[in-house]
């Protein structure tokens, strides 16, 4: 009988210090057919990849590519086989052409000499073969994000890998890419390529996935047919209980303004225009207002105008009755502004602080931490850490004396919404709060939001997931190349309207 | 004005070749501060065998003296890049500090050795000075006034090589693109320590040219406890000034070259003579540029990404 597995492994088993990330995991990807890879984070979806491609030996277990032991022990090997991957996170050279960037690794050529006419026509061949339309000189950093992802696809079918792995790749892209990517994953099934598919977005598993495996916690769950089950299944199978989808939450009962920005216009780094051009909004307590628009649309230079971290060209900041245009990032702080930041490598946490030290990173020198001679009052800061680690579940190796850095992203994530929500802010600033956390961790931080504004509290949220725009806020404000061009209400829009919003097609 | 236009293209070929070194080092993903210390090895090891290789001008043949010592040039830029290499691509150490370091062993290592050389022929000469008259001249072709010295040739060549390497071959491909993006490099199957190996190590190669043809420019003795009076440094800002880019650091060589030469010449015109201004002025003059130049353009130049970061695999 023929082999109908394009790729298998089996039975992985790889231990780390203290930690079993794969505890006998079996994942058989069927030629032709679109798998689905499902877990919460930490679930070893990474360590199983590393061990695909070779960057980590498993203890025990097998990997067979048309059932044939094979070995691997490199990201060249794996190349070899034929598997091929696009990151999370693109592996392009910004400033190469596309076309350098696909040939890079395995350049035609003569003495050395590039001979790219020819990659170009194939190039070209491949991009009409399955209608991933780029243009082969452009230079990577002037494209959009969907260009650079065909890019990546491109990558791989110029190298002929038969065996195509998407890891998390809706993230980055807008709902029209979505749909364009789906449609380019099941043409490049029907060509007959294998696809795994990282994901822990159900909607899009239901939509894509001929089959589905699920981690969870390390351990192999199960793997099912996606048309004989339902999201909800897969959920539970992923996280181990029930989870809500729709955040439970009462109507908005919006009362005083607390943030009131007028006119405001912030330069860009990025090019010689203005990032965010002459906008003006108001958040109220007792709403979540949300700024949605894809990524690079102004909304993170908005942000950094009302935290303080780029001054204003023009235009008004009013907190809480009070001008802070010109105030100091601190005292916009101590004032009752809490922000969880987009990057929080760069502007959340420390990360060769111990987790303790970064929890008090912004109430350090409040009595309650420091004494009057000036010197930490460390047992304070250990029982403050110790409390909110229980609170929000923040899980780490050493617990408060963990180095950030250590920590995983989902975990570094909750430490900086403990730190900035535990402040009670008059104002929270979320901007993508959920960003790369699994169902579980998302369900728990949307609550802290609702909980939050219920508290009658303002809440302001910058988020490039429709979902969590949809679910979580009471008034939408669509961002567009730095303009404001639409304020919707979530009950009344539909996600399509919202993308059209988004990609600039409409305003009003 | 011959004789303006000579220091010029021969200090320009100096910076030019240096500059190219600190490029492609770059390029690779190290910044090269060495270069100073670079070009101070070279020279040793270019004037080490001027004193010893024997050469009578006129007899022997000017060519196999020339490529001895550029041999020996290369060789000796190239062994001590090595140090840079090993510690900043090997032992991740910091490469600003590492450059700074071999800047200063550079300069003493070769007054050290050129010291006890001559104290050990003659137990009454301290200097650090080797004289190399004679077998200079074996680099030199008069064309009318003009005096030509071979190794603004070999610059030439050398910007025409860079420049072919880097964006038309295999090899410079790869090589930017583990400066720009080495995760990116190393996710193809590229060894991002081999090529940042070669960068830094085609570094020493050009610094150590730079080096042996800085000493032989103009003067026919050299004394190491000098060093190369900052000439490693101002390769680097025109390296900056020229945005990376081997033609326009050509461009920009010729402009520092300009203003170094001025100094040694600026005797010959007449007006500038006139303006009685202090030598020491026109000395200052190729630095000074370079401050002012740098402060209104370095911040327009991109600089390669990844220069300066240590490679890490774990690193996403």
């Amino acid at each position: 009988m023929e082999n109908q597995y394009a790729i298998e492994m089996l039975n992985i088993t790889k231990r780390f210090p203290g930690i079993i990330a794969n505890d006998n995991i079996t994942l058989q990807l069927k030629k032709g057919e679109i798998h689905a890879l499902l877990g919460e984070n930490g679930a070893g979806k990474s360590t199983l990849m590393s061990v695909l491609f070779g960057l980590y030996q498993p203890e025990e277990g097998i990997i067979k590519k048309d059932g044939q032991v094979v070995k691997i022990n490199d990201p060249n090997d794996a190349n070899r086989l034929g598997i091929g991957m696009v990151h999370q996170h693109f592996k392009l050279v910004e400033c190469f052409s596309v076309l350098d960037n696909i040939i890079l690794g395995v350049e035609p050529n003569t003495a050395g000499f590039l001979q790219k006419a020819e990659a170009r026509q194939k190039v070209l061949d491949l991009s009409e073969k399955y209608g991933l339309q780029v243009d082969p000189d452009a230079i990577i950093e002037d494209i959009t994000v969907g260009m650079q992802q065909r890019t990546e696809i491109l990558k791989m079918l110029y190298r002929e890998n038969e065996i195509l792995i998407f890891d998390e790749p809706t993230a980055v892209l807008t709902p029209q890419e979505i749909e364009e990517l789906m449609q380019i994953m099941k043409g490049l099934a029907a060509e007959g390529k294998s696809i795994l598919f990282i994901s822990h977005k159900l909607n899009e598993i239901m939509e894509v996935a001929d089959r589905c495996s699920v981690l969870r916690k390390g351990k192999y769950i199960g793997t099912v047919n996606i048309a004989e089950t339902t999201k909800e299944e897969l959920s539970r199978m992923m996280v181990g209980r029930d989870v809500e989808f729709v955040v439970a939450k009462e109507p908005a009962k919006p009362t005083d303004v607390v943030l009131n920005v007028e006119g405001m216009t912030v330069a860009s780094k990025m090019h010689a225009n203005n990032a965010v051009k002459n906008v003006s909004l108001q958040v109220r307590k007792g709403e979540i207002v949300c700024i949605a628009g894809i990524d690079g649309n102004g909304q993170t230079e908005f942000v950094y105008g009302i935290s303080g971290l780029e001054p204003l060209k023009s235009g008004k900041i009013e907190f809480l009755g009070q001008d802070i245009t010109k105030m100091p990032i601190r005292k916009r702080s101590v004032m009752g502004m809490s922000h969880i930041p987009e990057d929080r490598h760069k502007h959340g946490l420390v990360l060769d602080y111990s987790l303790e030290n970064n929890l008090v990173l912004q109430r350090y020198f409040e009595p309650e931490f420091t004494n009057k001679a000036g010197f930490l009052k460390k047992a304070n800061i250990r029982k403050y850490a110790e409390r909110l680690i229980k609170e929000y579940d923040v899980r780490s190796g050493q617990g408060p004396i963990t180095p950030a850095r250590a920590m995983s992203g989902g975990n570094q994530q909750k430490a900086i919404i403990a730190r900035e929500i535990d402040k009670d802010p008059k104002l929270l600033i979320a901007v993508q709060p959920t960003r790369g956390l699994d169902v579980g961790a998302i369900e728990f931080i949307h609550r802290q939001i609702v909980a939050h504004r219920d508290a009658g509290n303002a809440v302001l949220l910058v988020s490039l997931e429709l979902e969590e725009v949809m679910s979580l806020s009471d008034r939408i404000l669509v961002m567009y190349e730095g303009e404001i061009v639409g304020e919707l209400d979530p009950k009344k829009t539909t996600v399509e309207e919202l993308g059209l919003y988004m990609a600039g097609a409409k305003r009003q | 004005m011959v004789l303006l236009l000579q220091y010029t293209l021969i200090f320009s070929s100096v910076l030019l070749l240096v500059a190219l070194g600190g490029c492609v080092s770059e390029h690779s993903g190290v910044i090269n501060l060495a270069l100073e210390g670079i070009m101070v090895i070279g020279a040793l090891g270019g004037a080490l065998v001027m004193k010893f290789l024997p050469y009578t001008h006129g007899q022997s043949s000017a060519f196999v003296m020339f490529i001895c010592v550029l041999c020996a040039a290369i060789l000796a830029g190239v062994l001590y890049s090595v140090l840079l290499a090993f510690a900043c691509i090997n032992l991740k150490a910091d490469q600003t500090i590492v450059g700074t370091a071999l800047n200063m062993l550079g300069t003493a290592l070769a007054t050290v050795v050129v010291k006890s050389m001559n104290t050990a022929m003659n137990p009454d000469d301290h200097s650090s000075e080797i004289k190399y008259i004679d077998a200079k001249k074996a680099f030199l072709t008069n064309i009318g006034k003009f005096e030509l010295n071979w190794f603004m040739i070999v610059a030439v060549i050398m910007l025409v090589i860079v420049f072919i390497l880097l964006y038309k071959t295999k090899f410079g491909l790869r090589l930017r693109a583990c400066g720009e993006h080495p995760q990116a490099a190393a996710s193809v199957g590229i060894s991002v320590f081999k090529m940042r190996w070669a960068g830094v190590l085609l570094s020493g190669l050009l610094g150590g040219l730079g080096g042996i043809t800085y000493i032989t420019a103009g003067v026919s003795t050299w004394k190491f406890e000098n060093g190369v009076a900052g000439f490693g440094f101002l390769s680097l800002a025109v390296m900056i000034f020229g945005a990376w880019d081997p033609f326009r650091i050509a461009g920009a060589a010729l402009l520092f070259g300009l203003f170094r030469a001025l100094g040694n010449v600026y005797n010959g015109f007449a007006f500038l003579k006139a303006l009685n201004i202090p030598s020491a002025v026109y000395n200052m003059l190729p630095y000074i540029v370079s401050l002012i130049v740098l402060a209104f353009t370095s911040k327009k130049s991109r600089a390669p990404k990844a220069e300066g970061i240590p490679y890490d695999k774990g690193m996403r």
